[in-house]
């Protein structure tokens, strides 16, 4: 508890949270990091079908240990299993799955989102930093819906649901949905409408620690 | 007879000349051909561009010919990994210079010059950093970017088995950039585990048809170890 009322969402329990919205015969990618914690919480008797960047769709959980491939790795180039059914492809045509729009949902974790979608999450933008960007800027603009996930401030406090990045962009309003710590909101033509917040969050006070205007839940 | 067989990595390699550009298959450690690398290395070859997914891992394969200088520029998408070590010192002293691109730009960059397209306009990466300077177009309400094809002289690819026409079938997520590098270049050196005789590989499981590969070399099958791991949440 914060003493505030209410209580911040662990990491597992806003996987589980996303978890819930991936329907059935959903194509999916999961980010790396937080968002591959999804498929922990995805129910066993739900066919759900995960997509990884590097080749492969009908991706299964991680081997036992001793089994691993490294034939057979993730985007994160961990080791991982396939379900049977499962296909590898080369990379034009995972990318084609991605920007051909034939992915459902895309998992993404973030640095930043502004109020209209825009999505940060691939370079802090630090002067030092070596740039990286893999497939980000891929999944951001390419699957159906893109699904942010990460925690709803910084570790000193300020909103990562910003009115606009300060963070080099990954993609400019992709943004379909937001999970964090705190709350579920939807990115719409209006603006950010909340869908659902932790229990004991008054809307008053989300919109305080956002630092922008919200619309109600419905 | 047609044989596109080598008898050795050494003999697959002659011909790479100073300031080619190679193209170098691979996901972290799938799909590197690590033999290859060692022969190039061994060759001399210099002044080179490399393209990659990312910059190589630890101390071998594409990270040892890093460190031997023999590359002026490497295009890739993920070079920052845990053991990226021999990426960063030389990215950060200037003596290797980078071109970043979005990993689905450049699957399709390599696979765009391998099928003859002058260029292609693409949404990813539309305003962003990556795009700036680029030619953008709106189609259909939406915004694209123009990007161009990526050529090369050689490309350097790992295969689990072929035949003496140089048809290909690849291993799980191995298989990842070889197929489009084999048509983007050149020259064509495809490492294999194993050479069988013509029609022995199903036709209708062929990955790599022989047209796009040009040299194949068997090399002694040795586990992929871990490579640019980065842990989960």
């Amino acid at each position: 508890m914060t003493g505030a009322g209410y209580e911040r969402l662990s990491r597992d329990r806003m996987a589980a949270r996303v978890a819930r919205d991936i329907p059935e015969g959903a194509y999916v990618n999961l980010g790396i990091g937080l968002p591959t914690m999804v498929a922990n919480h995805l129910p066993k008797d739900r066919e759900v079908f995960l997509h990884s960047e590097n080749g492969l769709l009908g991706m299964g959980p991680a081997p036992k240990a001793g089994d691993e491939d490294y034939d057979l790795i993730n985007a994160g180039k961990q080791p991982v299993t396939l379900l049977p059914g499962g296909a590898f492809f080369h990379h034009a045509d995972s990318f084609a799955m991605m920007r051909g729009g034939h992915l459902d949902i895309c998992v993404l974790g973030a640095f930043q989102v502004s109020a209209t979608g825009d999505l940060a999450n691939w370079h802090t933008g630090a002067a030092d930093a070596i740039p990286a960007v893999g497939g980000a800027m891929d999944l951001a603009i390419g699957a159906k819906r893109t699904f942010v996930m990460m925690e709803h401030t910084t570790k000193t406090g300020e909103s990562k649901i910003v009115e606009r990045c300060t963070y080099p962009l990954t993609g400019i309003g992709c943004v379909s949905r937001i999970y964090t710590d705190l709350a579920v909101i939807d990115v719409t033509p209006h603006g950010l409408r909340v869908v659902e917040t932790v229990e004991g969050l008054e809307h008053a006070e989300l919109e305080r620690i956002t630092g922008l205007p919200l619309l109600p839940a419905a | 007879m047609i044989d596109k067989t080598f008898p050795s990595v050494d003999a697959a390699l002659e011909g790479v000349h100073d300031g080619s550009t190679v193209m170098i298959g691979g996901f972290g450690g799938a799909g590197q051909p690590n033999e290859l690398i060692d022969a190039l290395i061994a060759q001399g070859a210099k002044d080179l561009v490399v393209v990659n997914n990312n910059a190589g891992n630890g101390e071998t394969g594409l990270a040892a010919l890093l460190k031997a200088g023999r590359v002026r520029k490497i295009i890739c998408s993920f070079p920052r990994q845990v053991d990226s070590q021999v990426f960063d010192g030389l990215y950060r002293s200037g003596r290797l210079e980078l071109e970043l691109v979005p990993q689905g730009n450049l699957a399709e960059r390599i696979r765009a010059a391998g099928a003859g397209i002058g260029g292609f306009f693409t949404p990813t990466g539309y305003g962003t950093a990556l795009a700036e300077g680029k030619e953008t177009r709106e189609i259909g309400g939406r915004m694209y970017v123009l990007e161009s094809p990526i050529h090369a002289d050689v490309a350097l690819i790992k295969a689990e088995r072929g035949d003496r026409w140089g048809n290909l079938v690849y291993r799980k997520t191995a298989r990842n950039f070889g197929p489009v590098m084999a048509m983007a270049a050149k020259l064509t050196i495809a490492s294999v585990h194993e050479i069988v005789p013509l029609g022995e590989l199903d036709p209708e499981h062929i990955v790599t048809p022989g047209i796009f590969v040009h040299r194949v070399v068997r090399v002694a099958r040795s586990a992929t170890g871990p490579a640019g791991f980065r842990a989960a949440a």
